[in-house]
């Protein structure tokens, strides 16, 4: 009795990772699998397709615009990011005054949700009221910055909203990866008469690989996530201009009862997201095998 | 390190990037607050970098009280509640739950467990809105949907995959003869958890505080699907109150309103500074 009391009470207490892993996981995602091939709208059908949903979603002008938005929205946020994250990471290690104050003046608009970050940049960026009026109320009279307005370019808006948010992220972690560096290849690269510039670029950048691949894999989650940050600056205009899937697959869900098309969406944008983390967690798996 | 300490031109560029960048980062929050003291004559004006000529706090009162969202005009002080009303649960449950499971992979270490871990792991990465209609359906069906039990839940799930590993990271470096200590002391599987485990834990309880409280925060899209016309979030009350308004915008109430919903995660930031940073370290460090 007391053997047994002893193999179940830890499955007991595991009961609740075992319902969310197999209930909230496993079964919501077979559960929209399954819709993505029914012809459901505003209820969920059993009526099999097969891939339908699939042929009609990219046939969808909206879903292609999407798509494309994410892909430039993905590469400029993740560069972006990673550029300057690493820049600040540098030039802040170079032993300067202030330190405190300048980690906290790049990090803090991590702490606020991407619907206040969009919010205050939707704000800056409003040609009638922010920066374009000020610097034409300032004497610069040919002054224009009105991409939020613009069709072709309102996505670059929520870029830029974008890395202003989490750059500082990118900037902590990359700090705290050159500071776990030995000080030895700087006495080393200096008694050889390496540039400074040259030794971050060749020696200290390979070596942050871990990290570099830490922050790739976060980021690009957030790249697939990224929803509130458009609700909150464009509601994805003008017009539908600066979509991204996640709101196209709210919509379908929510406002325009379309089940079957927004189940098949979120699968994509699931495999997306598997093909782009997949290799990095088998590569690290890999790694700590390999380690230990 | 290699570097000097007198002034180079080096050094004037490295604090010329560095000052070039605060600017940029501290701009937006610079205009919230002078727009927020400002009024709208003032903010018509259309100088938005200019400091406010009459200091006036009427933006924050309308704000906090009067600001409208379509239908009502309470302002985002109920949202304010809302969001306190769920943080609260959904920080200390999660934890806890993270802590057992953690607690559970590292010593007792059932069969098969740590393949759940590992696919809970991966569902880290399943994208919301996979999840999110089942959830709804699953929710309704066990008549939680759109109620403060409903949100509460959905953020324990959500939230899961961070909560274990960090506890699991935590208790993978406590050796593994203290618990066998115990066990041989006749402890059971609840009271080492409880009176060993838990009061151990924390240096990490306090890092998934942090991670938890601005997490459950800043959420949008949860509150605004599970939590129901009577509980929404401060998040979805903002959104509201600046983007279905007609008229008018009135910048400085917008502004203020803005400040309002962020203060509680910058409060948290600033209060734990590097304590916010090693909860974002520890989360990044996966597996």
């Amino acid at each position: 009795m007391k053997a047994l009391l002893r193999r179940v009470t830890p499955w007991t207490a595991l009961l609740p990772l075992a319902i969310t892993v197999l209930v909230g996981y496993f079964g919501a995602a077979l559960w929209s699998l399954f819709i993505s091939m029914t012809s459901s709208r505003t209820f969920p059908s059993t009526n099999f397709v097969g891939l339908e949903q699939y042929e009609r979603l990219f046939d969808n002008e909206r879903w292609q615009l999407a798509l494309h938005n994410l892909a430039i929205y993905g590469l400029l946020f993740i560069v972006a990011c990673m550029v300057i994250g690493f820049l600040l990471a540098v030039f802040i290690d170079q032993k300067v005054r202030g330190e405190g104050l300048l980690r906290v003046a790049f990090l803090y608009p991590y702490a606020m949700s991407f619907v206040a970050t969009g919010l205050v940049w939707q704000w800056v960026l409003n040609p009638d009221s922010g920066l374009q009026n000020a610097m034409q109320h300032l004497g610069w009279k040919d002054f224009t910055f009105d991409w939020i307005i613009d069709q072709d370019m309102a996505i670059y808006t929520i870029v830029i909203a974008s890395v202003w948010q989490a750059s500082g992220l990118v900037m902590a972690l990359m700090l705290a990866g050159l500071r776990s560096i030995d000080e030895e290849i700087w006495k080393a690269a200096r008694l050889d008469g390496v540039p400074v510039w040259r030794v971050y670029l060749s020696i200290v950048l390979p070596m942050l690989g871990a990290t570099l691949a830490t922050v790739f894999v976060l980021l690009s989650t957030a790249v697939v996530k990224a929803f509130d940050v458009v609700i909150a600056m464009t509601q994805g205009g003008p017009g539908t201009a600066s979509d991204l899937p996640a709101k196209f697959i709210m919509d379908h869900l929510f406002g325009r009862a379309n089940l079957g098309l927004a189940s098949a969406g979120a699968m994509v944008l699931l495999l997306t997201v598997l093909i782009i983390v997949a290799p990095l967690l088998y590569a690290r798996s890999r790694r700590k095998e390999a380690r230990t | 390190m290699k570097r000097r300490s007198h002034f180079t031109p080096a050094r004037i560029g490295v604090y010329g990037f560095l000052l070039f960048a605060a600017a940029f980062f501290l701009a937006p929050l610079y205009v919230m607050l002078t727009t927020s003291f400002k009024s709208m004559d003032e903010i018509r004006l259309g100088q938005i970098f200019a400091l406010p000529q009459a200091f006036s706090l009427n933006a924050w009162r309308a704000a906090w009280s009067e600001a409208c969202t379509g239908v009502s005009c309470e302002g985002v002080s109920g949202g304010f509640w809302n969001s306190v009303i769920i943080v609260v649960p959904s920080t200390i449950l999660p934890i806890l739950i993270g802590a057992l499971n953690g607690y559970c992979l590292s010593f007792w270490r059932p069969r098969g467990a740590n393949l759940l871990f590992a696919i809970l792991m991966l569902g880290a990465f399943i994208p919301i809105q996979v999840m999110i209609y089942p959830l709804v359906k699953l929710e309704a069906a066990l008549g939680l949907y759109s109620s403060l039990p409903g949100i509460i839940v959905v953020h324990i799930v959500f939230s899961m995959p961070m909560m274990t590993l960090l506890f699991r990271n935590y208790y993978a470096a406590i050796p593994l003869e203290l618990f066998k200590a115990a066990r041989i002391d006749g402890g059971g599987f609840w009271r080492i958890f409880v009176q060993l485990m838990l009061p151990m834990s924390v240096p990490i309880a306090i890092v998934a505080t942090i991670m938890q409280v601005t997490g459950v925060w800043n959420d949008y899209i949860l509150g605004l699907v599970f939590a129901g016309r009577e509980n929404l979030p401060m998040t979805v009350q903002l959104n509201n109150v600046i983007n279905t308004t007609t008229g008018e915008r009135l910048y400085n109430v917008n502004m203020a309103a803005t400040i309002l919903t962020s203060a509680v995660p910058l409060m948290v930031y600033l209060i734990s500074g590097r304590w916010f940073v090693r909860g974002i370290t520890a989360g990044a460090v996966k597996g």
